[in-house]
């Protein structure tokens, strides 16, 4: 068993317009030490799942269902409060919006403080040299002076600092870092995605990264995720997804995007249509609607949910076509086109 | 594509947004948003205006079109001197100049129905069509890939790159000489990026249209310009053709901005050596003088801190502002010494 084990995860909103399933039977795993990046659409269920993992549906209307073990411990049958004392030390989160995660009212030093001594028994001073320290090892200059600011004072980059700050201030055996660099420009992106592959290295933790940027995930991840419409739909070392997927979604992923380290095409090759409501899943393979090979699967695509099978060595394809007819087609129609990218 | 006739120039062009305090509203300073910054656009061209967020590239394009007043320089547009051209004078030039907006939500009526909302252009024009304003904005729709029964629709029954669909439907009604798009797919999911970068360009081909294309994803930009300028700090430090800024950019921000966009390739991560800045942009209120990004570079010398490096052609169409450009041809540039 992993390090943290989700198993057949389920986490479903009862709505006044129905049953939003977002996410629906979803599984992974990561070790201390090791990287996992998630990607998908907006709605996919990226989000829901990380907050899943730190139990913060729990007293909301959120119906869960499956294993989350962390550790050896398995935390959807765990109370609340067990829960919420494993947050801080044992997990910890940098949320999409770093904003709405710090309380405005207090100073960004206070707040690393208060979140250490929850953790630490160790005097006022003490927790306030560790967050000047902290402060200063996440970029932020003059930390003795800054450390007194409240959020509003920072700016952008500077607040996403001081989140990452925080979230690593108990050093997290687990940390989930949920669009961490989305709201930030390239130059400061590239800095916080450094600072925290260099942490996470000096503290041997499991990091789960997640984005909607193959970029970004492609620099850090051991592992990817790819999830469509609340489920997995390709799992796989970075290789296996940028080097031999098998989805057509993730080649629809790959195929829109501009890329800097190519020649530029003429034409990118957008994925068709819109991404699916999580109310009305299309039946059968959700992405059947804008799937370009859907009738090529026996008439499977729109009445039977694939399975999510191994195809090789780890690697997880969640489709009906063949192994071999998925390899083809990436070998002989999709990889040289990308590739006279 | 010709590349000769001009449409657009705009010179020394300035924009100082007020900062006041207390009641009685006492200027205290000025965000220096634009300050000073020259670029052309010709006919048929897509230009890329590039840079970090607060750089001014949104204020750039909302004085461009006379949306804001600048605080000065001249913007000409088609030989003719709009910079403080009466709202009355504009008005037949607003249809030549239409402007994409960002955020596909925000920037669409929600009570109005896709035909009032791409018909409105028509009426407010008050331009006549053959076949009635109906069957106009039906051929617009089905121009940009929406369904021409889609008219009688609200846009909250649109996907987000349906509705970027319908803002561009809008924004062609009077068939613009010149659009300025303003993050027009930052809102989107990357799939559907995709989609509304394809039907710009397709757009352009059909219809003779002139972009500036206002981002900061530098990969998209670099897909969709002809010519790209990059912004810093309300400056424009460089600008040149697609190719060379790309393969080889002089200006040592542009150099740290190519080098930190991370690339999807696994491979890349191991090999590739990232020019690591210290800090954020400094504040538009009170930026360093001289270079405004000395207070970032690796470069920086004494004289970055006192003189200003003026925008100058160094090679053929490609200007930069900067005492020591990378990637300089050898005899263009002689070391510069502080007086
Ligand atoms: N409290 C809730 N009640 C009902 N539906 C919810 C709730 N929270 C999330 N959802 C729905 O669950 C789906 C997944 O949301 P989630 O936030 O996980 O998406 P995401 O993959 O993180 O997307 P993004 O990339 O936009 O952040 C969405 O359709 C969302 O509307
Ligand atoms: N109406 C205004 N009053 C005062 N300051 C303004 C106003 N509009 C813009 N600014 C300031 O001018 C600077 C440039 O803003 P602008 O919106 O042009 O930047 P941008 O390059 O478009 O940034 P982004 O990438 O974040 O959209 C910023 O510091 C901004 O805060
Ligand atoms: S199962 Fe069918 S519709 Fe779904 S991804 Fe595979 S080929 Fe496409
Ligand atoms: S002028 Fe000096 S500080 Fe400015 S970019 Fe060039 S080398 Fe750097
Ligand atoms: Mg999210
Ligand atoms: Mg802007």
């Amino acid at each position: 068993m992993s390090f943290l084990d989700v198993k057949d995860l389920k986490i479903h909103f009862p709505t006044d317009d129905g049953l939003v399933k977002s996410v629906d039977g979803l599984s992974f795993g990561v070790e201390r030490g090791k990287t996992l990046g998630i990607v998908g659409e907006s709605g996919s269920g990226k989000s829901v799942t990380s907050l899943g993992v730190l139990g913060l549906h729990k007293g909301g209307r959120a119906k869960l269902s499956g294993e989350i073990w962390l550790d050896g411990e398995e935390l959807i049958s765990a109370s609340a409060e067990h829960v919420r004392g494993l947050r801080g030390k044992k997990m910890a989160m940098i949320f999409q919006d770093p904003l709405s995660s710090m309380h405005p009212f207090y100073t960004v030093g206070h707040q690393i403080i208060e979140a250490y001594r929850i953790h630490h028994k160790v005097t006022k001073q003490v927790a306030r040299k560790h967050a000047i320290d902290m402060l200063g090892r996440v970029g932020i200059p003059e930390p003795a002076r800054r450390v007194d600011s409240y959020p509003h004072e920072f700016s952008g980059g500077m607040r996403q600092r001081a989140m990452i700050a925080m979230a690593l201030s108990c050093d997290p055996e687990l940390l989930i870092a949920d669009e961490p660099t989305t709201a930030l420009d390239v130059t400061v992106q590239a800095q916080i995605l450094d600072l925290m592959v260099d942490l996470q290295r000096e503290f041997n933790s499991a990091l789960i990264i997640i984005t909607h940027d193959l970029g970004v995930v492609a620099q850090v991840s051991d592992d990817i995720l790819v999830m469509y419409g609340g489920k997995c739909v390709e799992y796989g070392s970075a290789d296996d997804i940028f080097y031999r997927p098998e989805h057509p979604y993730t080649w629809g992923l790959l195929g829109s995007m501009p890329r800097l380290d190519r020649e530029p095409t003429e034409r990118l090759l957008p994925i068709k249509g819109s991404p699916p409501s999580l109310i009305n899943v299309p039946p059968g393979c959700a992405f059947h609607p804008r799937c370009p090979y859907a009738e090529r699967t026996d008439g499977k695509a729109d009445t039977e949910v694939p399975d999510l099978a191994e195809t090789e060595g780890g690697h997880l394809v969640r489709c009906h076509m063949s192994r071999t007819e998925r390899r083809t087609l990436w070998e002989t129609e999709i990889k040289p086109v990308l590739e006279t990218q | 594509m010709s590349e000769t006739e001009l449409l657009l120039s705009v010179r020394n062009m300035e924009k100082h947004f007020p900062v006041t305090k207390g009641l009685l509203k006492r200027q205290v300073g000025a965000v220096k948003a634009v300050d000073g910054i020259s670029f052309d656009v010709f006919k048929g061209e897509t230009l890329g205006l590039v840079g970090e967020s607060g750089c001014g590239k949104s204020t750039t394009g909302r004085l461009v079109t006379r949306l804001l007043e600048p605080t000065a320089g001249k913007v000409v547009f088609e030989g003719q001197d709009i910079t403080h051209m009466s709202q009355g004078r504009l008005r037949p030039l607003r249809r030549d100049m239409q402007m994409i907006f960002q955020d596909p939500y925000s920037s669409l009526n929600p009570r109005h129905t896709v035909g009032a909302i791409v018909g409105a252009p028509f009426r407010i024009q008050g331009v006549k069509t053959e076949h009635g304003v109906k069957k106009a904005v039906q051929d617009i729709l089905e121009l940009v890939g929406l369904n021409p029964e889609h008219y009688n629709r609200y846009p909250h029954e649109f996907s987000g790159g349906q509705r970027q669909r319908i803002g561009i439907a809008r924004t062609l009604a009077l068939k613009p000489k010149l659009i300025i798009a303003d993050e027009p797919v930052s809102a989107l999911d990357v799939s559907i990026q995709a989609q509304v970068v394809n039907l710009l360009e397709d757009l352009q081909n059909e219809l003779d249209l002139t972009y500036v294309v206002i981002a900061h994803d530098l990969s998209v930009v670099r897909h969709i310009s002809d010519r790209v300028a990059v912004m810093y700090l309300g400056k424009i430090v460089e600008v040149a053709d697609r190719k060379r800024l790309y393969n080889s950019p002089m200006h040592p921000y542009t150099n740290a901005l190519l080098s930190a966009v991370p690339v999807p390739d696994p491979k890349v991560r191991k090999e590739r050596e990232r020019i690591r800045l210290a800090g954020d942009v400094p504040s538009p209120l009170n930026p360093p003088p001289a270079c405004r990004f000395h207070t970032r570079c690796w470069k920086a010398q004494e004289i970055c801190r006192t003189v200003e490096p003026p925008l100058e052609e160094l090679a053929s169409g490609h200007q930069v502002a900067c005492h020591f450009p990378e990637n300089a041809p050898e005899v263009a540039k002689e070391t510069p010494e502080a007086t």
